[in-house]
């Protein structure tokens, strides 16, 4: 670990002046950044401790949504009235990540910015695009087990790993951000992004920028949702393939779908045009299956991992059985 | 009457300690003055060091030195100076011999620094240039070059029996198949640690995370040329080992390296990251051809072995010895030849050899079962043997039939219907499978002290060690049973090299050795109370023989006139105010050699897997072990479930991941490297059989610390066929090779 200065700031405006500073960078809860710190992944000169900001509430929006404050823990959020009863898609979500005690210190912001999984990402002496640009990727013809099979570049088939993000992309939050300029919102499609020829930037989100808040709107799902979560152990794993899944029904037919997956992808991955074929029909096995290939359209393999584009496939199509049968659990 | 301790759940005797933190590990001693080392690993495998510029590390304020091979200072050279107890044949790697990388993650600096945070930073500041060659790590792309060692490590394979071939040949029934599992790495919860002080007049002080104190003294008495009297090394509580602490890891060596040249202590700690960077269980594959009669009798056995070794040491283990000792075959032949790869050599790990080769060995018997129509038990059942074939033996006592018969009858075996997917609900195929193991009870030489002080309080002492196992409670537990002693007034020492000496702690033999020491060593103490009593003309004792006397609740007295006791506290007065002390070492007895002795499991296991989306969960075990007398059944049992784990690992989850490209295992931390957590675990039933054995060792115990683990794995496998009728061979399951 190299040697840093440290601060701790108030209020979002100091936080937005001090992160402007060269290596400067935003500590949370701390459990991905200082981990990657002591292995020397990340290097920042200059911590700016933020968890005394007051973003730590959870509020109902005039727009019949909630506000989840960025610096709420992970466990507070997934434990809160509100999200358990309007939005347990992604209490569920929440719970499936991690373990108690890193969730009680995580933060809704923090989760937001994770970084990858790969476990070239987390060996500084081996190359790896999204560490080091242009020192080449060990991943593509390495181990992939974890890896990306949608939305990759020649450049890196990262995932993210976030379970959080998987239903936030569902549930089509807005991350509301910080910077010099002022506030802007994000719309959580457009807050990660594909790795492309830039694998090191994970999102859209500019260094000199905060995360305040993530919004979620009025449409909950709290009647037919599941977040299933496929792994290589019952508990403190990362998803080899999870599935955000949300239903609005009325019998059984489907006014509305959302499907998101994690673990696939380097961003949360949705297909509106997918979800949009399943509108007006009606809940059945064969339709699911008809999703789950639109899906997986385009998706490649890269060896270790090209499993996991049919067990993607049966994921979506199980989530949704689940929650048309309100079986929501993993 | 007498109290009898063994036998008996006994608390730890150092629970407390434990959980309010007073016990110290290795890495928690401190000396005044003390420095912090911190270890640079190559990227590289093969290949040598073109340059290392230590400049940057060493501008830094605080930094005192950083040794490399450029600075090493010349140290003996010949092979047996760096040989310890557990060393395989060849040539040990030496810590910063030269420019040469033997594997990745190879240590080739040590940054010494005031602080740990500064020598970790001037660490990360080391400039490497390295001249790669041509690594190869490939362990299948390699099988083609396997050799058969000059020596083995272990015993070598034993000599074929009948014509193996030609029985397999002639069989009704075969099955040839292979199976292999990828390298594990021990990752005890502990990280390795040492600290070295050099004291004034030259001797050393040593502080070393290690599964026996007196191989950490001899190491380093011959590696640094320093008299065996002038190293003392403790190690009084270890955190898990599971056997990597069997060889003197390199961060003691560079510890001593570091403090005699900068005298001052140093302490050297591995990182998680570096737990990866040294011996792990070698990646295997098996070749298993089998022949049976229709009627289910074993026919022939072929049982061959390729086992993963470094380039500069031998490293083999008992693989294929199974089929001589677990079943009645008449024509069996094995071979275990090594592949040898730039790694590191691979090091014991719980059960080695035994858990490699009962996986393999015990699904091809289920699929041979099948092959047969009989119920995996039944053929189990068929060819039972009374008789170790490898040695020609009969067993000193095998209770494995209770095993089936208690395990089964715990599980609900009778009720499985032998077809595949015969089990479901909902989405979830269910499975029954089963295995069985064995794992050698040894007895080896060991020594022991005992000082009765003139208070009554007795202590007794060996260097061995306890590494989590309960060696503290089990010894505490014999000695106050033999002495007739209240337990509260018996200590045990161990952890120090100055005690009597001591057999490493590993291969399931402390209690058997360690505890038969400690049993003489007291009964050595019983004789020379008696002595004393004698000497000073007590009336009671005037004509007594050793064996006619007997010790309970604190008194002496004829065996056969419990009545006329005499507190031992009188008798020690009679030795003027000294302690009374004796010494012993305890050696197997002859009667031994004439017979074989195993421990036996039996395991059932219930798995669910799902049919669409492949994950296996294990809902039931049932484990029934025949382990001799069971001298701590509560500590036995934690032994026993840690093993059960462990096999839920070895069949799941556990695997390091060999990157080819750059021939470096690369899933190198606790969240890549994946072991079991709570919510793996099911609801587990440990059985003990009853089971006499008066020939095994004076206590009559096998020793427990692997036969918990070896029937796991293969009970699991064979479960997951039995829910899904897809034969897995290769090691860890994962839900892709069932979806
Ligand atoms: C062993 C382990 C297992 C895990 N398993 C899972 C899992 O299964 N599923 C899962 O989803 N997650 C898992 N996690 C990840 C965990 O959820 C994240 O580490 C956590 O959410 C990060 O939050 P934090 O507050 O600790 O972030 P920090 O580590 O403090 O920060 C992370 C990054 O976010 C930036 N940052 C933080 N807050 C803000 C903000 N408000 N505005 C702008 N930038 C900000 C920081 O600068 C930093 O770059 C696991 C973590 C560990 C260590
Ligand atoms: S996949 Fe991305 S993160 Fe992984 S090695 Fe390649 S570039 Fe690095």
């Amino acid at each position: 670990m190299r040697p840093f200065t440290f601060t701790q700031v108030q209020d979002v405006d100091s936080a937005v002046q001090e992160v402007s500073a060269e290596g400067a960078k935003f500590i949370a809860g701390g459990t991905n950044l200082l981990d990657l710190m002591k292995i020397d992944v990340m290097s920042p000169s200059h911590l700016v401790d933020i968890t005394k900001i007051a973003l730590n509430t959870i509020e109902e929006t005039e727009e019949g949504g909630i506000r989840l404050g960025a610096l709420v823990t992970n466990a507070d959020t997934a434990y809160h009235e509100l999200v358990e009863t309007r939005y347990p898609l992604l209490s569920h979500a929440i719970l499936a990540g991690a373990t108690a005690q890193l969730r009680n210190m995580a933060t809704n912001g923090g989760n937001l910015l994770q970084r990858t999984r790969c476990y070239y990402f987390y060996d500084t002496q081996t190359p790896c695009n999204k560490r080091e640009p242009g020192s080449g990727c060990s991943a593509i013809e390495g181990y992939n087990r974890d890896l990306a099979i949608l939305g990759t570049s020649e450049h890196c088939i990262a995932t993210h790993p976030s379970d959080m993000c998987v239903a936030l992309a569902a549930l089509e939050a807005t991350v509301r951000v910080k910077g010099p300029q002022g506030e802007r919102p994000i719309p959580f499609a457009e807050f990660h992004r594909l790795p492309g020829d830039n694998p090191h930037l994970d999102s859209n989100l500019q260094p000199d920028e905060i995360i305040t808040a993530i919004d979620l709107p009025a449409q909950g799902f709290a009647q037919h949702y599941t977040y299933l979560k496929l792994r290589d152990r019952a508990s403190y794993a990362f998803a080899l393939v999870s599935v955000a899944a949300a239903l609005d029904l009325e019998g059984s037919i489907i006014k509305e779908a959302r499907i998101a997956l994690g673990g696939v992808a380097h961003k949360p991955w949705r297909v509106p045009e997918a979800e949009a074929f399943l509108r007006g029909k009606e809940a059945t096995t064969e339709n699911f299956r008809r999703v789950a290939e639109a899906y997986l359209l385009g998706a490649k393999g890269y060896g270790d991992n090209t499993f996991k584009v049919e067990l993607a496939k049966r994921a979506i199509v199980r989530a949704l059985e689940q929650a048309t049968k309100m079986e929501p659990t993993s | 009457m007498k109290e009898n301790y063994t036998g008996k759940p006994a608390n730890r005797v150092d629970g407390h300690a434990k959980v309010t933190g007073t016990a110290k590990y290795a890495a928690e001693f401190d000396a005044p003055n003390l420095v912090h080392g911190v270890v640079v690993n190559s990227a590289i495998a093969k290949g040598r060091i073109k340059s290392i510029d230590t400049s940057e590390a060493l501008a830094l304020e605080g930094v005192l030195e950083v040794f490399t091979h450029e600075n090493r200072p010349g140290y003996t050279w010949l092979d047996k100076h760096y040989q310890d107890e557990d060393s395989p044949p060849g040539s040990p790697f030496r810590p910063l011999n030269s420019d040469k990388i033997l594997f990745s993650m190879q240590p080739i600096a040590l940054v010494v620094a005031e602080t740990f945070e500064l020598a970790r930073y001037a660490a990360l500041l080391v400039k490497v240039e390295y001249e790669r060659e041509p690594h190869s790590t490939d362990f299948e792309a390699n099988i083609s070059n396997a050799y058969k060692p000059k020596k083995y490590k272990s015993t070598p394979p034993p000599d074929p029996r009948g014509d193996a071939e030609q029985a397999f040949a002639a069989a009704e029934l075969q099955l040839e198949e292979v199976y292999s599992h990828t390298a594990q790495h021990h990752n005890p919860i502990e990280m390795h640690a040492s600290i070295a002080i050099w004291q004034e007049d030259g001797s050393l002080i040593i502080y070393d995370k290690i599964q026996g104190v007196q191989n950490s003294q001899e190491y380093i008495s011959n590696a640094f040329g320093v008299p065996k009297e002038k190293v003392q090394v403790y190690s009084p509580f270890v955190g898990g080992a599971f056997g990597s602490g069997l060889r003197p890891q390199y961060q003691l060596f560079l510890a001593v390296l570091a403090a005699r040249e900068l005298k001052r202590p140093v302490k050297v700690v591995l990182t998680r990251q570096q737990m990866f960077s040294f011996g792990h269980r070698p990646t295997t594959a098996q070749r298993i051809a089998m022949g049976a009669s229709p009627d289910g009798k074993l026919q022939a056995i072929q049982h061959n072995a390729f086992g993963e070794t470094s380039t500069f040491e031998d490293y083999n283990e008992d693989v294929v010895i199974w089929p001589g000792v677990l079943y009645h075959c008449d024509n069996v032949q094995v071979s275990h030849q090594l592949v040898s790869l730039d790694v590191y050599t691979p090091l014991d790990m719980r059960a080695p050899g035994g858990t490699t080769g009962t996986f393999a060995l015990e699904i091809a018997i289920d699929e041979m079962a099948y092959k047969a129509g009989l119920d995996p038990l039944e053929f189990r059942l068929k060819n039972y043997t009374d008789t170790d074939y490898n040695e020609g033996k009969p067993f000193s006592s095998k209770e494995l039939k209770e095993c089936y018969r208690q395990g089964a009858e715990r599980f609900g075996w009778a009720n499985r219907k032998m077809a595949p997917r015969s089990m479901k609900k909902g989405h979830q195929l269910i499975g029954w499978g089963m295995a069985h193991g064995g794992w050698e009870a040894k007895q080896k030489e060991a020594a022991a002290k005992a000082v009765l002080s003139p208070e009554g309080k007795l202590e007794v002492s060996c260097a061995t060690a306890d590494i989590g196992t309960g060696t503290y409670t089990v010894m505490t537990q014999i000695a106050a049973e033999t002495m007739g002693l209240p337990i509260e007034d018996v200590s045990f020492k161990l952890g120090d090299s100055s005690l009597p000496k001591s057999p490493l702690e590993g291969g399931s033999w402390t209690v058997s050795s360690v505890g038969s020491a400690v049993k003489q060593v007291c009964e050595k103490l019983q004789e020379e109370l008696l002595k004393v009593a004698q000497k000073n003309g007590h009336e009671i004792f005037k004509d007594a023989k050793p064996e006619e006397i007997s010790f309970a609740n604190g008194r002496m007295f004829l065996s056969e006139a419990p009545a006329q006791s005499v507190p031992l506290l009188e008798v020690l007065a009679l030795n003027e105010g000294k302690p009374l002390e004796a010494e012993v070492s305890a050696k197997p007895a002859k009667e031994q050699q004439k017979y074989s002795s195993y421990s036996h499991s039996a395991t059932f296991a219930e798995v669910q897997v799902d049919e669409d989306l492949g994950t296996v969960k294990v809902t039931r075990l049932v484990s029934a072990i025949a382990g001799g007398k069971i001298i701590n059944p509560k500590t036995a049992r934690s032994q026993i479930l840690g093993g059960t784990v462990w096999g839920i690992g070895c069949a799941l989850e556990e695997h390091t991941v060999m990157d080819n490209h750059l021939g470096r295992f690369i899933n190198h931390d606790l969240d890549k490297y994946h072991l079991p957590v709570n919510a793996d675990i099911p609801e587990t039933d440990v059985i003990f059989v009853e089971e006499k054995d008066e020939i095994v060792n004076p206590l009559g115990a096998k020793g427990l610390g692997e036969i918990g683990i070896v029937s796991v794995a293969p009970a699991i496998a064979n479960a997951v066929f039995h829910a899904t009728g897809k034969r897995i061979r290769r090691l860890p399951i994962t839900l892709d090779m069932l979806m």
